[in-house]
């Protein structure tokens, strides 16, 4: 049918007489256009070539036939074959009179040639001509010309004309000659440095156009040297003023916008200007805001309302513009497009990074595009994920990484997802268990996409340990890696990467523990070698792990009986093509036939950390130095004195690469750092080399302990690195007492207020598991409400205190029902000591703003709200007690002196005064509020507040990590 | 900077390709072929950005939009704008359709040369050039008001003397 109507319309094209075109290039569209198979349209592509090649040759032909055969090889190029032969037709085009045909010809050489292509000398004459045309339509030509074929060689050549176009009256010439000028800058920074003053005067050309134009090279010069741009602020500022109050002619607008691209540009502009400025961001303030207000929803006005989100989260932060912000993502995310649902969960990103609470209220929406069928915002979202990644949810967000990694085929994604989740497994670690099951997942699925140091990093960890002299918990961590080693290797094709961690750790470790047998783990191997027997690296570690379980067999003074497949095997290596192989199978055999003493010293147990001496000064050819320096031999000059440099630069390698990065280079590569120390522990981080990792000489187990804390700031430096300082801390046991720990601790109540509040929830879904009166009967999935609670929830650490503090609160409530009468008062206690509702879940209503700093006891007020089913329902909470608020106060005072003695986490944040403690208990977001920010939370409408309540007691059924508080509730009764 | 634009149609035909930076010419076809690659395995109602690092390089993204037969495809780096280039399409679309009146393929096949023009109207040297589809339209008559002027000059003495020599 199809077929049929393209036909129908070409029939109509012909009887009009088409378009200038012959039916000869109809007919070949249209024969290509029906080709039902690649090859088919290749042999009429091949015969219209050959049409060509003989019809263009002919030197009588009409200029207008010549046109239609220099578009005819255009279209032909198109479909990816070669018309090389008719480039310097092309070119001759270029130097007719005619418009029409000088068009074409650069229409043609533009599509053709590329800027070092040796016609372009043939051009440049007629280029410098053109430039200079009375004819504008010319000059634009020649222009576009310009801008596709003048490289960095032939730029002089142009150059002076094209300055003189800057002035050309009219204002599309202008324009053009901007953006060519820009394109030279491009390509060539050096060559036009000396006019870039140009681009500012034109800033102030009376076209907006030109202005426009103008905006882009000075975006690129201000990218590049923000500074020297600084007073440009407010010119810029004035212009985006005007432009936003519509003072452009009408014909700016689009789709009722004024200029939107011109107010891109400059949003653009101003982000990078006010980046870290405060006075420079203080001019934009009034501007952008009134930005925010005029876009209307149209997708150019959505456009411009997400560079404004950019531009606020680059400048220097301003609350009013980050509430606005907030309210236009959160727009953005309820938009049923997904183009917004991207843009919203981009800015998200953007703006998480000042403001990190602001993903908290957009938790569902961001599960929504999670588990989106769309890939780009899938991976939208896991760079938010990646961006939110505390140690609380790291399991959370790298399972999730690690699935949708197994589950695409992209390998250019996949090894980016891969080195993700690495990345963020090395930094957040939450145990040594999960750390190695994490790894285990990310090689199986794509260890040949990993980098190699990754591969060390994990050999390392399990070798070392984890920086602590518990023996016991490296040697349980180690016997899990074995098991769970053994359990992988039967898999099939796995990646090599990963065979020879396990390999590795098999040979190191496989018999450590006496639960498997020698013959056991060398039987594995040998499976191993033999599955992946064209994988020589493979081998390699197979063979030296043979050695070191035999190795460790003979030491311990056991008989070895080689396996008869193991010694098939290291035959067949000991007559391999790979010298290394061959030197691996004869060492083995060497080793094996050696006494027990002998075996110990050459490969001892568990060695691969510990120090192997390095005579750096090479004393051993003291003599023959002394020797020839006897038969008269130069002295050596050491590099560093050759270059005049003191050796001192040679420590600070970063600096010293910059400053050679302009010459020659005379110093050497990198002296070896001369062990130092206090760096021991970064100096452990260096790549183990495979088999025998040597580390600095200093380097001893009993020093470690006291060398980390200062080492901890030197080890975060490199990114493939361990990073130890996040990690060390999770990883040990619970000693809160070093000065690192303490530090954490507090910054989980300032920063990661957002945490603890959700590990109370997390807590009461728990242990109310148990009781199913009330099923959650909400339309969201429990499963995405979990993950939801999972990903913006607190950390484990964190889950405890909460419940002490809880457990204690309840306790005390108990308590205090032996004096009192009615339970109405309990009620609200534990009601508002696990207070994290979280409405926006359930409902997610408008989001207004307004600030909740409750000063007065708002339980006073809230008693009256309760009636008894609703008591009856809470007071399953095992509290029932209090009669009055006051003796509520009484109970938190207890509560809290009982929690500071419990622990010294809760302590900090029982510290704060009451009215904040009473009211947010553990929730420092209330005091975020105090402190005078006001933060946009989402607030229903129309909710009385018993339904609030109820809701509220829903939703931590569920286990759902609610917003920061319940601002609903106060608003209503303070109002 | 806008890297390139694209119009494919919906079985992978590339209607029209400009690269801003140089590719030389089979690269080009590799680029089309994947970008395509890329646009069919794409279901309906999913948004129209995809981030294209491993086609073109790191910080790249395309924008596309699907008009009934064809793929309008927009290549371009971080210092655009998503949404921007979603509209730019519509600029492009919608000066094709008042040039032709109900655009189709086939316009775009047959009138190469015009196509080109128009694009050279909006985009130039990798930068927004135009974005007023009424303003392309002006330039654009003009340009081919005076290339049949200028054509008619040379081209008619020509056809008026191969007529009297009959």
């Amino acid at each position: 049918m199809e077929q049929l109507k393209t036909i129908g319309r070409e029939l109509a094209m012909g009887s009009q007489g088409g378009f200038g075109q012959s039916k000869e290039f109809l007919d070949l569209v249209k024969s290509i256009g029906e080709t039902r198979s690649k090859a088919e349209e290749d042999r009429i592509v091949l015969h219209e070539i050959e049409t060509l090649k003989r019809r263009i040759a002919d030197p009588d032909i009409p200029k207008r036939k010549m046109k239609e055969y220099i578009i005819r090889l255009v279209y032909i190029e198109m479909l990816g074959h070669d018309a090389s032969f008719g480039y310097i037709h092309a070119v001759k085009m270029t130097h007719d009179d005619s418009l029409l045909l000088k068009r074409t010809g650069y229409l043609a050489v533009t599509l053709f040639l590329n800027e070092d292509h040796d016609l372009i000398i043939l051009i440049v004459n007629t280029i410098q001509k053109d430039l200079r045309s009375d004819n504008y339509l010319v000059v634009c030509a020649a222009l576009n010309a310009v801008c596709r074929l003048i490289n960095e060689e032939t730029i002089p050549a142009v150059l002076p004309q094209v300055v003189e176009l800057l002035g050309h009256s009219k204002e599309a010439v202008r324009k053009k000659a901007i953006m060519a000028l820009h394109r030279f800058y491009q390509k060539s920074p050096s060559s036009v440095s000396h006019l870039v003053s140009n681009f500012r005067k034109r800033l102030c050309d009376n076209d907006p156009g030109v202005m426009g134009a103008t905006l882009c090279p000075l975006f690129d010069l201000i990218t590049i040297d923000v500074n020297s741009y600084k007073d440009l602020v407010v010119s810029f500022v004035t212009i985006l003023k005007q432009v936003a109050e519509r003072r452009l002619p009408k014909g700016y607008d689009y789709h009722q916008m004024p200029a939107p691209f011109i107010q891109i540009r400059l949003l653009k502009i101003l982000a990078l200007l006010g980046g870290g400025d405060k006075q420079a961001s203080e001019k934009m303030y009034t501007v952008v805001s009134d930005i925010f207000r005029k876009c209307d929803s149209s997708n150019i006005g959505n456009a411009v309302l997400y560079e404004c989100i950019c531009c606020v989260s680059s400048i220097y932060p301003n609350p009013k513009l980050l509430e606005a912000a907030a309210e236009v993502i959160s727009k953005f995310l309820k938009s049923d497009s997904h183009n917004l649902k991207y843009m919203g969960i981009d800015a998200l990103g953007r703006l998480i990074k000042i403001s990190p609470d602001i993903a908290e209220q957009h938790q569902l929406a961001v599960i929504d595009c999670l588990e989106d069928p769309d890939d780009t915002l899938k991976r939208k979202t896991f760079e938010l994920l990646y961006k939110m990644t505390k140690s609380s949810n790291v399991d959370v967000i790298v399972d999730r990484m690690i699935d949708y990694m197994i589950s695409i085929n992209d390998s250019h994604y996949k090894t980016y997802i891969a080195s993700r989740c690495v990345e963020l497994a090395e930094q957040f670690a939450p145990s040594n268990h999960w750390f190695i099951q994490t790894m285990n997942k990310v090689f199986e699925h794509a260890g040949d996409l990993v980098n190699v140091k990754v591969a060390h990093n994990l050999m390392r960890l399990i070798a070392e340990g984890f920086g602590e002299d518990d023996d016991a918990a490296d040697s349980q961590l180690r016997s899990s890696a074995v098991e769970s080693y053994l359990r992988i290797i039967g898999e099939p094709k796995l990646p090599s990467l990963f065979l020879q961690v396990i390999c590795w750790v098999l040979g190191e470790y496989g018999t450590a523990d006496g639960k498997y047998s020698a013959s056991y783990i060398t039987g594995k191997l040998c499976d191993v070698a033999e599955a992946y027997s064209d994988d020589e690296t493979v081998k390699a570690y197979a063979v030296t792990a043979f050695m070191k379980i035999y190795a460790s067999e003979i030491a311990a003074g056991r008989k070895v009986d080689m396996l008869h497949e193991c010694q098939s095997l290291v035959e067949e290596l000991s007559a391999s093509h790979s010298t290394d192989l061959q030197q691996r199978a004869y060492e083995l055999q060497a080793v094996i036939s050696l006494d027990a003493h002998a075996v110990e010293n050459i490969l001892p147990s568990d060695a691969s950390c510990e120090d192997i001496e390095v005579d750096k000064s090479l004393s051993l050819l003291d003599n023959y130095v002394q020797q020839s320096l006897e038969n008269g031999a130069q002295p050596y000059i050491s590099e560093s004195e050759q270059s005049g440099l003191s050796s001192i630069s040679n420590f600070r390698s970063q600096d010293q690469h910059e400053a050679s990065m302009h010459g020659l280079r005379f110093e050497a590569y990198e002296l070896p750092k001369p062990p130092m120390p206090p760096r021991i522990h970064a100096a452990s981080l260096e790549p183990s080399t495979e088999l025998v990792p040597v580390s600095e000489p200093s380097y001893s187990r009993d020093t470690h302990q006291v060398a980390t804390a200062p080492s901890i700031s030197d080890s975060g430096s490199s990114e493939l690195k361990l990073r130890l300082d996040g990690v060390q801390k999770k990883w040990g046991r619970p000693v809160y007492s070093s000065s690192p720990s303490t530090s954490n601790s507090t910054t989980h109540n300032t920063v990661n207020d957002v945490t603890q509040v959700d590990g109370a929830v997390n807590v009461n879904s728990k242990t109310r598991s148990t009781r199913d009166s009330r099923k959650p009967q909400v339309e969201i999935s429990p499963e995405k409400q979990k993950l939801a609670a999972s990903l913006f929830g607190g950390s484990s650490q964190i889950d405890k205190r909460a419940t002490s503090a809880n457990h204690k609160i309840a306790k005390a409530g108990v308590h205090a029902a032996e004096k009192a009468q009615a339970p109405k008062a309990a009620v609200v206690s534990v009601e508002k000591t696990n207070h994290q509702p979280s409405p926006d879940l359930l409902d997610l209503g408008e989001p207004t703003v307004a600030s909740t700093t409750p000063s007065v006891d708002p339980f006073k007020q809230l008693e009256g709200l309760l009636d008894p089913t609703q008591i009856s329902a809470t007071s399953n909470h095992g509290a029932v007690g209090a009669t009055e608020s006051p003796d509520i106060i009484a109970l938190y005072g207890n509560a809290s002196a009982s929690g500071q003695s419990s622990s010294p986490e809760i302590s900090l944040t029982t510290n704060r005064d009451d009215v904040n403690f009473t009211v947010g208990l553990l929730d420092a977001t209330v005091s975020t509020a105090h402190a005078g920010t006001t933060l946009p939370t989402q607030f229903p409408k129309g909710l009385n507040p018993r339904d609030s309540l109820e809701k509220d007691a829903l939703v931590r059924h569920m286990g759902v990590t609610p917003s920061s508080q319940n601002p609903n509730l106060f608003r209503d009764l303070l109002s | 900077m806008i890297r390139a634009v694209m119009v494919m149609n919906t079985q992978g035909k590339p209607r029209l390709a400009k690269f801003y930076d140089s590719q030389p010419v089979d690269k080009q076809q590799e680029l089309i072929r994947s970008v395509f690659g890329v646009l069919c395995s794409r279901a309906e109602n999913v948004s129209n950005f995809v981030e294209a690092d491993s086609i073109f390089g790191p910080d790249s993204r395309i924008v596309y939009k699907h008009f009934a037969t064809l793929y309008f495809v927009l290549v371009f780096d971080s210092s655009e704008n998503e949404l921007a280039m979603l509209d730019l399409i519509q600029v492009l679309v919608e000066t094709l359709d008042k040039c032709f009146k109900n655009v189709c393929e086939l316009d775009l096949v047959f009138n190469y040369s015009k196509i080109h023009t128009i694009l050279d109207e909006i985009f130039f040297g990798g930068q927004v050039l135009e974005t007023s589809s009424a303003e392309v339209m002006k330039a654009v008559e003009e340009i081919s008001k005076l290339e049949t002027a200028s054509n008619s000059i040379t081209l008619v003495p020509k056809s008026v003397s191969g007529w009297r020599g009959r």
